[in-house]
C-alpha cells in the first residue's frame, strides 16, 4: 500500500531556491489541471510527470525530485509551459534540478561534450586546426570533382565576411561530405561567408548540462571573436 | 546571449530564413520539377529551438515554404500536431548523451507514430539532435522512412547533389539527377 506523505516533516527549500533564481516561474499558481502532463512525451517515464514534479516541489519532497533521473529524460522542450494556463516554468525547474547535481556527477556523455567544447571549441573535441584542415580539404575535393563548382570558396576566419556560419561538429568529424550541399547552396546565391575558428561548433552541451559558467564562456568567446576579430554583421545558425 | 546579457553587435539568423529569403528574391533558383513524376512524399520535424523556443512560427513557416518549393506542395504531408505545437523528438536537451536510451526511445514513440501516420518516405530534420534521434527511433521501432538534411533536398532539386553526398537518401532517390 502507498504510504501517506508526512507533510509536517518536510521543509520547502528547493522551491524557494529556484524561485530565487527564476522569480517568474509561478510554481505556487499550479491548479493541478494536468494539461502539462497530457501533452508531455516524457510523462510516466521513471514514474514521473510534470504535474507530479510540481506537486512534489510544492510539498517539499526535495529529496525525491533531486534524486530522480527524470530531469535527464525531460528534454526541456517547453511544450508544458506553452500549454500551461498559469505559465508555470517547468523547464526552468528541470534546468535547476540538473544544476543542483554536483558537476562531476552529471551524465558522463553530456559532461564530456561540455568539457571538450570549452577546451577545443567543439563538443566532439575537434580542434580548430583539425576543423580548418577538414573543411579546406573537402572544399578542394569538390572544386576538383564536382562540375560547376570549380570556383567554390570556403574559408575560416576571413575578416569582414558578411556572414559567419556555425557548423555542428558531427559533420567535419564524422561525415564531412555532408558539408558540400550547404556550401553549394551558398555558392549558388553568391553568399559572402566564412567559418569562425573560435567556438565554431553549433552545438552547446554545457547548456544541456546546466553548466551556466561553461555555457556563458562559450558564447562570450564566440561573440568576442565575431565582433572584434572578424567584424561580421551576421551570424548564421545552420541548424 | 539573451540569458547572460552578452553584448554583441551582430545579427543572429537561421539558414532556413535565408533559404526562404533567397528563394523569394529569385537568387536561389530551385523548383520541384524533379519530383513531378516521382511524387516522393516528405514530412518535416519542427526542432523545438526554432519552433516553440523562438517565440513565433516565422522560422517553421519559412521551413515549410522552402520544403514545398523543392518537393512540390502536393508531396508535402505535415505532421499532427505541427509547428509550435509539435512534439519534441526526444533527442534534445542532451538526451542523446544522457545515458538513458530506453526512456529516450519511449519518449520518441510519439514522434515515431506522428511520422508513420503521414505515410511519408522522408523526414526532413533541420537539427542534428532531431536527425540523430529520428533515425534511431526509426531503426528501433521498424520505421519505413529516411531522415535527411534540408540542404540535401535543396541540392537534389537544383541538380547539383554529388554522388558522395547521398548517404541519407533511400534507393528511390539514390540515382536521381546524377
Amino acid at each position: 500500500m502507498a504510504e501517506a506523505i508526512k507533510i509536517d516533516e518536510l521543509d520547502i527549500e528547493f522551491k524557494d531556491e529556484v524561485l530565487g533564481k527564476v522569480p517568474a516561474a509561478n510554481f505556487d499558481l499550479c491548479l493541478t489541471c494536468g494539461t502539462c502532463t497530457g501533452g508531455c512525451a516524457a510523462s510516466e517515464l521513471m514514474d514521473m510527470d510534470p504535474r507530479k514534479l510540481i506537486r512534489m516541489l510544492n510539498l517539499g519532497m526535495d529529496d525525491v525530485i533531486l534524486k530522480s533521473n527524470w530531469k535527464w529524460v525531460c528534454s526541456m522542450c517547453q511544450r508544458c509551459v506553452a500549454a500551461c494556463p498559469m505559465k508555470i516554468n517547468i523547464p526552468a525547474l528541470v534546468f535547476n534540478l540538473r544544476a543542483a547535481i554536483p558537476r562531476e556527477k552529471r551524465p558522463k556523455g553530456i559532461l564530456g561534450s561540455c568539457d571538450q567544447h570549452i577546451r577545443t571549441g567543439s563538443a566532439m573535441g575537434a580542434k580548430k586546426e583539425d576543423f580548418e584542415f577538414t573543411v579546406l580539404d573537402v572544399a578542394e575535393e569538390i572544386r576538383e570533382s564536382h562540375p560547376g563548382f570549380e570556383d567554390l570558396e570556403v574559408s575560416v576566419d576571413r575578416e569582414g565576411a558578411v556572414m559567419v556560419l556555425n557548423q555542428n561538429s558531427r559533420e567535419p568529424v564524422t561525415e564531412p561530405e555532408e558539408m558540400g550541399p550547404l556550401w553549394k547552396i551558398l555558392h549558388s546565391v553568391g553568399a559572402d561567408w566564412t567559418y569562425p575558428s573560435v567556438m565554431w561548433a553549433g552545438e552547446n552541451y554545457c547548456m544541456f548540462m546546466a553548466d551556466n559558467e561553461g555555457w556563458k564562456y562559450i558564447i562570450e568567446e564566440f561573440a568576442y571573436h565575431i565582433d572584434n576579430n572578424l567584424k561580421s554583421p551576421m551570424v548564421v545558425n545552420t541548424e | 546571449m539573451r540569458k547572460f546579457n552578452i553584448p554583441h553587435k551582430f545579427q543572429l539568423i537561421t539558414i532556413i530564413e535565408l533559404y526562404a529569403q533567397w528563394i523569394r528574391e529569385g537568387k536561389l533558383k530551385v523548383n520541384s520539377d524533379w519530383n513531378k513524376e516521382l511524387k516522393v512524399k516528405f514530412t518535416v520535424q519542427d526542432p523545438c529551438n526554432i519552433a516553440r523556443k523562438s517565440g513565433s512560427n516565422k522560422i517553421v513557416d519559412d521551413l515549410r515554404f522552402v520544403i514545398k518549393t523543392v518537393v512540390g506542395e502536393e508531396n508535402f504531408i505535415d505532421t499532427v500536431p505541427s509547428r509550435d505545437n509539435n512534439y519534441c523528438c526526444g533527442g534534445g536537451g542532451g538526451a542523446l548523451q544522457a545515458g538513458f536510451p530506453d526512456e529516450r526511445r519511449a519518449f520518441g514513440r510519439i514522434k515515431f507514430n506522428q511520422i508513420e501516420a503521414t505515410g511519408a518516405n522522408y523526414v526532413i530534420a533541420p537539427c542534428h539532435n532531431c536527425h540523430g534521434q529520428i533515425e534511431d527511433i526509426g531503426h528501433h521501432y521498424g520505421g519505413n522512412y529516411h531522415v535527411v538534411h534540408l540542404w540535401t533536398i535543396i541540392c537534389l532539386a537544383m541538380g547539383v547533389l554529388g554522388e558522395s553526398e547521398r548517404t541519407y537518401l533511400g534507393p528511390d532517390l539514390a540515382e536521381v539527377g546524377l
